[in-house]
């Protein structure tokens, strides 16, 4: 217990540092969240539309998902060295292949009554993914996003490994900062987790369209 | 608006199918064969068939959701291979079973869709809307703002409809529209969609695997057997009366007249004068159906029932002899 | 990187070691018995304790939360918690509890494993068709009968998705688990970044990949032997 309360007199004395870090830690997690959006999500996005790609997408997730990232970020340090480089292909390694299965998900899973009732009515390609698919797919496509987000702010906390920088410096630096610098690093990491995680949350809620909250709510009446 | 044909308010336009063809890459026959049948404009043509029949196939050809492979389709005259789909598609009202409503639009919104895609004014646009809903019987204050998942299974159908009326086009597709109705509220839809037609007069393409319901509703059927082939086009009291074959007749059931019974009402009849031995018939209303008259003389046990006409006059009585010559006419 | 030998203390360099090439195969094949195979076992061994402790707990809170609802909701929060809190940080705060032992690396493991497991496994028996539910209670099964021949059978594939993708993740967290515990993988990469040795870093890494694509596919292998009414419907 005594480490726990040493550590967060650790948070007030070096405060600034932890902020620094932190800021290191969410600059690099959001470049690589925003990469990885543009990425997958238009990918995912045409793939789902079209209805082809489940294979590839399924086996990108289940292969990103299977591979380590201190695996991944070793491999590279075997290859390339120690550079950001292999840092920015571990997270995105990482983070690409949630956004991309759940975007193609959420897209082939649109009712196809729907899709042929927008159809039906004229609308062109364009407009039956922007105006009808893409709405009806954000909360899955945005449960995506959230899980990696949580993965990448948890493998960033490796870029240390490689200088990469970010809260992992700390977490993983015992013989500078201490246990009650690990430990302190450790609570804000965690934090850090859950706020992002709920800040999703909060957009998810905000971007969803309403029609998808209101199931069951007053059917039949009038 | 007026120099673009597809949004401006057109009458009802006759719809030809050519010898149509629709052939999947890879299945062993064809799911629409040499089809060649015209729907005159203004009237209900129920595309009636089990499933396997190719009758939902030849609906989307209409709209070109599916492309023929073979013949052509042509409305009010042109082909629809001559006209861009998009454009084509605008101009079609088109319904299916779930209805297709967007859970995540509003019912305004839903029935605003091709409105908008056309470019319509934002006021126009919302006066439309409110005509629409009035006309299905779902008011704009009290039901525009709601979501699909509010609504009931009549009432989504219902908007389905509203919003395939929206660019106010020529001609309806649809795709065993109520089928996913109980049997009351299918009923009640039907009723509420008969009126509707009868003042709107659109050509209608109607997709259906019920007898009963492409009786009520078909200004003309077309039975397709399994293959997509055409086994009879005719009106209801034709193909009840002389079914083309034995599949059509063992499709159309056993009861058929019975349901030829159903398409004539006592109305229709000359009654005879009542006598004062008419006191003890039991009595019907001079809109109910035959059929009603013949299940009712069965129950009593009577030979005879008395018909009423509005304000509660007596015109007479009808006799089963009567019901059965009618019937067999 | 640098033209001196690395590692001494790894016996006489090979030119290939010297020169520190990415991938060395006579130092690979040399160390195989004496490193890599036995950081290998500890590997699995570690993995599937926290999967197993992981799977029998979670199963237990999903039955319970399946029969008794209000306990989804509290159960979820606490396992989505855990969840989303970055492994490492959890090792790292355990460590002034249980120390720098086994004990942590698992309760770690564990916690982290709980979610993915608890809503699948949850998934899965709520999906199970009402009608066999149905059919089961009017031959006068019990509630625990229904539970362990419906139910729970028909819940495999769930079960089986959600063991491939917590044990495939499980492996990348034990490699983690090596800044705790001197054992796994992960422990021949740390010591590899002392001073830098490429066929240390791809060995091991590629150990690790191999374990992870192994026991993915090894799980829906076993996934498919064990639901083979999936399969004919699948067919049919």
């Amino acid at each position: 217990m005594d480490t726990f309360i040493r550590s967060f007199a650790f948070m007030q004395e070096r405060f600034p540092l932890l902020l620094e870090k932190t800021g290191q830690h969410v600059w690099m997690c959001a470049v690589v969240i925003a990469v990885s959006v543009l990425l997958s999500v238009p990918a995912g996005l045409v793939l789902g539309h079209l209805h082809r790609g489940e294979f590839l997408t399924t086996s990108i997730s289940n292969i990103g998902r299977a591979l380590p990232s201190l695996a991944v970020i070793a491999i590279g340090l075997g290859f390339i060295g120690l550079n950001f480089t292999n840092i920015a292909v571990a997270l995105l390694i990482t983070a690409v292949p949630p956004i991309l299965s759940q975007t193609y998900l959420a897209i082939d899973q649109v009712d196809p009554d729907t899709v042929r009732a927008a159809r039906g009515m004229g609308l062109t390609p364009a407009q039956v993914l922007l105006r009808v698919e893409l709405p009806l797919a954000l909360p899955v496509l945005f449960s995506g996003v959230r899980i990696a987000v949580i993965y990448v702010i948890s493998a960033a906390t490796l870029a240390t490994v490689a200088g990469g920088g970010g809260l992992g410096d700390i977490v993983l630096g015992q013989a500078t900062y201490g246990i009650e610098g690990v430990v302190a690093a450790a609570l804000w990491v965690a934090a850090l987790a859950l706020v992002s995680d709920g800040l999703i949350w909060g957009l998810q809620r905000l971007l969803a369209p309403k029609g998808l909250r209101v199931s069951g709510v007053g059917r039949g009446a009038g | 608006m007026s120099q673009d044909p597809s949004t401006a308010p057109v009458g009802a336009q006759e719809i030809v199918f050519d010898r149509v063809v629709k052939a999947y890459p890879g299945a062993a026959a064809p799911a629409v064969d040499d089809l060649s049948l015209t729907v005159p404009a203004g009237e209900i043509c129920v595309l009636l068939g089990p499933s396997g029949s190719g009758k939902t196939t030849a609906l989307m050809m209409v709209n070109r959701l599916a492309e023929p492979t073979g013949g052509d389709i042509r409305i009010g005259g042109r082909s629809v291979r001559d006209m861009d789909p998009i454009e084509l598609r605008r101009s079609i009202g088109y319904v299916i079973q779930s209805a297709g409503l967007f859970p995540h639009q509003t019912i305004a919104d839903n029935v605003a869709t091709v409105p908008r895609v056309l470019g319509w004014a934002k006021k126009r646009t919302r006066e439309r809307v409110a005509e629409l809903l009035d006309l299905v019987g779902l008011p704009v204050n009290e039901f525009g703002g709601r979501y699909p998942a509010q609504l009931s299974g009549g009432q989504r159908q219902r908007v389905g409809i509203a919003r395939a009326l929206a660019a106010d086009p020529p001609v309806m597709l649809m795709d065993e529209p109520f089928g996913a109705l109980d049997p009351i509220t299918r009923e009640h839809v039907q009723d509420e969609f008969l009126a509707l037609h009868d003042r709107i007069r659109k050509t209608v393409v109607f997709v259906s695997h019920d007898i009963d319901e492409a009786v009520k509703m078909g200004d003309r059927i077309a039975v397709l057997r399994e293959g997509g082939r055409l086994a009879q086009y005719d009106e209801p009291r034709t193909l009840l009366k002389e079914p083309a074959d034995a599949f059509v007749a063992r499709f159309v059931g056993a009861d058929r007249g019975l349901k030829r019974l159903s398409l004539l009402r006592l109305s229709d009849l000359e009654p005879a004068a009542a006598g004062e031995d008419s006191a003890g018939l039991p009595e019907l209303p001079a809109e109910a159906t035959l059929r009603a008259a013949l299940s009712l003389m069965v129950a009593q046990g009577t030979d005879r029932v008395r018909v009423r006409g509005a304000d509660d006059t007596r015109l007479g009585t009808v006799s089963l002899d009567a019901v059965r010559k009618a019937g067999a006419a | 990187m640098s033209d001196q030998p690395v590692l001494p203390d790894y016996g006489d360099p090979s030119p290939c070691v010297a020169d520190n090439a990415s991938f060395c195969t006579d130092w690979f094949t040399a160390h195989w018995s004496t490193l890599f195979w036995p950081a290998l076992a500890e590997h699995v061994e570690l993995t599937v304790l926290a999967v197993g402790f992981g799977f029998v707990l979670a199963l237990a809170a999903a039955v319970l939360a399946h029969f008794q609802g209000w306990f989804t909701a509290p159960a979820s929060f606490v396992a989505s918690f855990l969840y989303t809190v970055p492994p490492l940080a959890l090792f790292q705060l355990l460590v002034p509890v249980t120390g720098f032992s086994v004990l942590t690396v698992e309760i770690a493991l564990v916690a982290y494993s709980l979610y993915l497991l608890f809503t699948t496994v949850l998934t899965g028996l709520r999906e199970v068709p009402q009608d066999a539910v149905r059919a089961a209670t009017g031959m006068g099964l019990t509630r625990r009968q229904i539970l362990f021949r419906v139910e729970l059978p028909l819940a495999v594939p769930s079960l089986v998705s959600a063991l491939r993708i917590t044990t495939v993740m499980t492996i990348g967290t034990v490699a983690i688990a090596a800044y705790v515990i001197d054992a796994g993988l992960g422990s021949l990469i740390l010591k590899a970044l002392q001073s830098p040795f490429n066929t240390l870093f791809i060995g091991s890494g590629a150990l690790a990949v191999a374990l992870a694509l192994t026991a993915d596919g090894l799980l829906l292998l076993a996934g498919r032997l064990l639901t083979p009414w999936a399969r004919s419907r699948r067919n049919a």
